[in-house]
């Protein structure tokens, strides 16, 4: 590494290097230098978080199933109209498909690829697939409708040929709640099947209002800490830390305990006559909002606390000794300046909140579950590793955004 | 030492550290359902076979997520030796390739088992039924079937129904009055998803769905339910630990669970004598007295002790009113009603 | 403080504003107050009001073969990854506070994104690319994954600490003949460590807490303990729960002190400054 002392030198001998572009050299070794620092977790990061994201993203298209399975069909298949039944080529490039690939896990997924879009088709080409070879003698077109009349009807072979290419806007479309119909065009989807939009919304709101609840809860716990004498303060601040630095699921099985139908919570309402029978406080709304916001909270605190910590005191009592009544001083004077940590508490709960998955999985009912339930849910219940992937792909592009916006207004180094 | 050199140790030590812990492994991994179903197979099987064979075994859990075993299997990185699977996931898994074909040479006699526990990838290892539970310190008269588990004039409060579609839609069908054994001809069509769903609306604000089996006895005994459906071993379990839990046989539906070996396991031959251990008559025995649910080996029912038999899914007095799970439907129409299942629950 | 020259509706609000504020706290800390005194219950009901004290699910805990295995895993990956992240974290630290290049910010962004990215789908993401390369279901693929969560903590604690660091003390080093990895070992460390520990109790604390990821990676061999709680708080509400939150709420009281004697040090490090 080079110093600018080393570059102020003049060099053993030789001509005379203006200084200028020595010391543009030297500047741009140390930087070399630096940046050999900063290399070897930039590769690590690369490596382990952004090209498995990178290739995540990649999925919500990714297409290979059907190309793979029945390339023969794929080939036979291009240049189709499909406004009417393809001819004998199509179906006898499908039968010798089916009779190549018969019984093997490929086939298996082509079919249940397809079946995404086509319910039955799993069992109508797997089907098909076990009575391979066909009777020799017969057109190929003919054999395969006898086995089943679905081969001759026009939507089976469309989604077919939908699916030769090694894209599809599927997974993306459905999980905006569209679909595509059988001319190919996109529309809503049905509405029994809509769902994903109201998930979207559902998690931003639920976000709003965690965040809302963490602000309001937050700002006078961080206005008490910032006031005190540091002793109490440092003492109160141990209430607000503790929790932070215990683990979610421990706080999540405390929130169990305490708000079952015959927890200590419901026990002393049902005592003290507030209520007359115990009131269900889990497995529902309340319970994912009690214990979100508890486990947000000092993510509103902390920051809240160190900018208020950097409020003089003097500002409010010139306002008050200037005659201003002490809530319009505390409004007009201390307020304002607390809009930053505002900004970085509230930003910071509500990209935190749209994420979660645990709480509201472990505490919450189906109506309760954010986007990331269903990514959860297509990646290990349906294997459906598209549909993750594209919601995944909504959720990071909603997070990122706002993650944008709070990095132009707050900064990463202001986030603690 | 230097601090360079102290610091170049250190990495070697961490990457060193790494090689040992991923490679120290030489055991096969179990997974079941977990619970008081694992604390049985831990008695019945895990132990008795460890002690046998000298074969360590790593017991895990799951709730049936087939995702990980593909996972495994399409990246030839199998960790799972030896699975429990229901039936439905057991042939779409078969039909996908995440499942040995099982050699029957290695494990028995198929004569001995029950006809539809020996299938191409699976060997049946017990027989289930989700019943109705309820709690009897809540309920004096017990609900007389799925109809009545509706009636929340009669029985106000919630109940529990297990998370998913399957077992969901024929619960919501033979509530609705359908015969047991036409529910799936019902359910193979538009008409009839409608009327399941249909009738899931009308309870729809009083369900609180489960999802692990430990649940239901759990939610039952802390009087967050007052009836569920539920494994009827768990329920089984919970009484023997003192709770007043009680089981209406009436509309349950029954199903195998199976034993199989992930594809491309490289302790193939260990898990074979796991589940040859594990499907012996003796030793199913055991594990039917641990938790009453039925023995797949027809040598091991006159084994067992009579005062048991009752209790199991396949006694004659609960199988006259109960549903076979229809295996071919689920892998059909399986992850299409899952979805659209998990859209309804989720509004 | 309350003057004496208070107005009695000063007076009232400033009793209200108390009270509200010991509601809030009382609301953070009571819960994990309640589930303390249930590890010591003698039933196997997580339930108030308790009949009798045992240390049974302490037994559980610590003679359980999951749940010492879990805890076994959770010493094993937490503090690799933890020494993983710090390690590459303080290093780069050091560049980007340093250096000034084009692209620099957005970098910075990139290196701290995977705290900002819902952790399913950074869980999610890992799943599919290590499969293949045999990295789920091994302690190796967990600890990179753990590692890579905790990167930005590092980068931000230790960012933080380098912006008031004196760089004359390294000239100093360096005219006194140091080179620069000894300076840096020898000077910078020293300084920026309260910095880099923080930055790894924060690492460590996120290791230590993680499930999701884990949830989609680790086979029964790796469960941590945070991924059997998991399972313990779906399937079997025991009160071995309550024994291992409470053991863990120990650990997180040891962390918060150590955390608060750095905070202390590095303070008087500081104005210990000229």
């Amino acid at each position: 590494m080079n110093t600018v002392e080393d570059a102020m030198k003049p060099p053993a001998g030789g001509r005379e290097v203006p200084l200028k572009v020595r010391l543009r050299r030297a500047e741009r070794a140390r930087t070399l230098g630096y940046l050999a620092l900063i290399a070897p977790l930039a590769i690590f990061v690369l490596l382990i978080f952004v090209w498995p994201l990178i290739s995540l993203l990649q999925r919500s298209v990714d297409n290979p199933e059907v190309s793979a399975a029945l390339p023969r069909t794929v080939a036979a298949l291009h240049g189709w109209s499909g406004h009417e039944l393809p001819g004998e080529p199509a179906f006898a490039a499908l039968a010798a498909d089916l009779e190549a690939l018969k019984g093997t896990s490929e086939l298996a997924s082509a079919a249940k690829r397809v079946n995404m879009e086509l319910i039955g088709f799993r069992s109508l080409l797997l089907g098909a697939a076990r009575e391979m070879p066909l009777a020799a003698g017969k057109p190929a077109k003919d054999a395969m409708i006898e086995l089943d009349e679905r081969w001759g009807e026009l939507a089976t072979w469309q989604v077919l040929a939908r699916n030769r290419a090694s894209v599809t806007p599927y997974y993306l479309l459905t999980a905006l709640d569209f679909a595509i119909d059988d001319t190919g065009a996109v529309i809503n989807a049905p509405a029994e099947r809509t769902i994903y939009r109201a998930i979207l919304v559902r998690t931003l709101w639920m976000s709003v209002i965690v965040t809302f609840w963490c602000l309001l809860l937050g700002f006078p716990v961080a206005y008490l800490l910032a006031t005190q004498p540091p002793k109490v303060a440092n003492l109160l601040m141990i209430l607000v830390l503790l929790p932070f630095w215990t683990s979610v699921l421990v706080r999540v099985a405390a929130w169990i305990v305490l708000l079952q139908n015959e927890g200590p919570l419901n026990t002393a309402m049902v005592r003290l006559g507030l209520i007359d029978a115990p009131v269900q406080l889990v497995f529902n709304w309340i319970g994912v909002y009690i214990a979100m916001v508890h486990i947000l909270l000092p993510f509103t605190v902390l920051p809240l606390y160190s900018v208020m910590k950097g409020i003089s005191p003097t500002l409010m009592r010139a306002a008050l000794s200037l005659g201003c009544p002490p809530f319009a001083s505390f409004w007009k004077v201390y307020f304002p300046q607390t809009l930053p940590g505002i900004g970085a508490g509230g930003l910071l709960v509500f990209i935190l909140s749209m994420g979660y998955y645990i709480t509201p999985a472990l505490l919450g009912s189906p109506k309760e579950q954010m986007a990331s339930y269903f990514v959860a849910f297509y990646t290990n219940e349906t294997i459906n590793w598209g549909m993750a992937a594209a919601l995944s792909t909504i959720l990071l592009v909603a997070t990122l955004a706002l993650y944008v916006i709070y990095a132009r207004y707050f900064g990463p180094a202001k986030v603690r | 030492m230097t601090m360079k050199s102290r610091f170049s140790c250190l990495v070697g030590a961490l990457g060193a550290g790494m090689v040992v812990a991923a490679t120290a492994h030489a055991d096969i991994t179990v997974i079941s359902f977990g619970g008081t179903v694992q604390k049985a197979q831990v008695k019945a099987y895990y132990e008795p076979f460890t002690k046998a064979t000298g074969i360590k075994l790593i017991p895990g859990e799951y709730n049936g997520e087939q995702a990980k075993i593909k996972a495994m299997v399409d990246t030839k990185n199998v960790t799972w030796d030896v699975v429990e699977v229901e039936s439905a996931e057991l042939v779409r898994g078969c039909e996908e390739g995440l499942y040995e074909k099982l050699d029957f040479a290695k494990i028995g006699d198929k004569k001995d088992f029950i006809p539809s526990a020996v299938t191409e990838c699976g060997i049946g290892t017990f027989i289930w039924s989700t019943v109705i539970a309820y709690n009897a310190d809540k309920i004096k008269t017990p609900p007389a079937s799925w109809a009545e588990f509706w009636d929340v004039k009669k029985f106000p409060g919630k109940r529990g129904m297990r998370k998913g579609a399957k077992f969901t839609m024929e619960i919501a069908l033979l509530a609705d009055g359908v015969k047991p054994d036409d529910v799936y001809k019902v359910l193979a069509t538009k008409e009839g998803v409608e009327r399941a769903f249909k009738k899931l609306d009308q309870l729809k604000p009083n369900i609180q769905w489960w999802e692990a089996g430990a649940q239901p006895p759990q939610l039952l005994a802390a009087g967050d339910l007052v009836m569920s459906s539920a494994y009827n071993g768990r329920i089984e379990t919970a009484q023997k630990e003192g709770k007043n839990l009680k089981i209406v046989w009436n509309g349950g539906i029954y199903d195998a669970d199976n034993w199989a070996i992930p594809k491309g396991t490289p302790k193939r031959e260990d898990a074979y004598k796991f589940i040859k251990f594990a499907s012996e008559a003796a030793n199913q025995k055991v594990y039917s007295s641990e938790i009453a649910y039925g023995p797949t080996n027809l040598k091991a029912i006159p084994l067992l002790d009579p005062k048991i038999l009752p209790e199991l899914p396949t006694s004659p007095a609960n199988l006259k009113n109960a549903l076979a799970c229809n295996t071919k439907f689920w892998v059909e129409r399986g992850e299409d009603l899952e979805q659209r299942f998990n859209a309804w629950a989720a509004k | 403080m309350l003057q004496s020259y208070a107005s009695p509706l000063e007076r009232i609000w400033y009793y209200v504003f108390r009270i509200l504020c010991g509601l809030i706290l009382l609301f953070l800390i009571v819960p994990i107050l309640v589930i303390m005194p249930l590890s010591f219950n003698s039933d196997s009901f997580l339930m108030y009001p308790m009949s009798g004290f045992s240390m049974r699910w302490y037994e559980e805990f610590f003679g359980s073969g999951v749940w010492r295995t879990a805890l076994k895993n959770s010493m094993i990956i937490s503090p690799l990854a933890t020494l993983l992240a710090v390690a590459l974290g303080t290093l780069a630290s050091v560049g980007l506070v340093r250096a000034n290049f084009r692209g620099k910010a957005l970098l910075t962004s990139i290196l701290i994104s995977p705290m900002i990215v819902p952790v399913v789908i950074v869980g999610v993401a890992v799943y599919l690319v290590f499969s293949p390369l045999g990295l789920s279901g091994s302690y190796t693929g967990l600890i990179l994954a753990h590692a890579v969560l905790g990167v930005p903590f590092v980068v931000i604690t230790v960012t933080a600490t380098l912006q008031g660091f004196d760089y004359n003390l390294i000239r100093a080093a360096a005219s006194l003949g140091a080179d620069p990895v000894t300076a840096f070992f020898k000077v910078t460390l020293p300084l920026v460590a309260p910095g880099v520990i923080s930055g790894a109790l924060f690492a460590f604390a996120t290791s230590f807490d993680e499930v999701v990821v884990t949830l989609f990676l680790a086979s029964p061999e790796q469960s941590t303990l945070p991924r059997q709680m998991f399972s313990g708080i779906r399937d079997n509400i025991s009160p071995t729960i309550a024994a291992v939150a409470t053991v863990l709420i120990a650990t997180a009281t040891l962390m918060l002190l150590l955390l608060e004697w750095m905070r202390r040090r590095n303070e008087r490090l500081r104005t210990a400054r000229p």
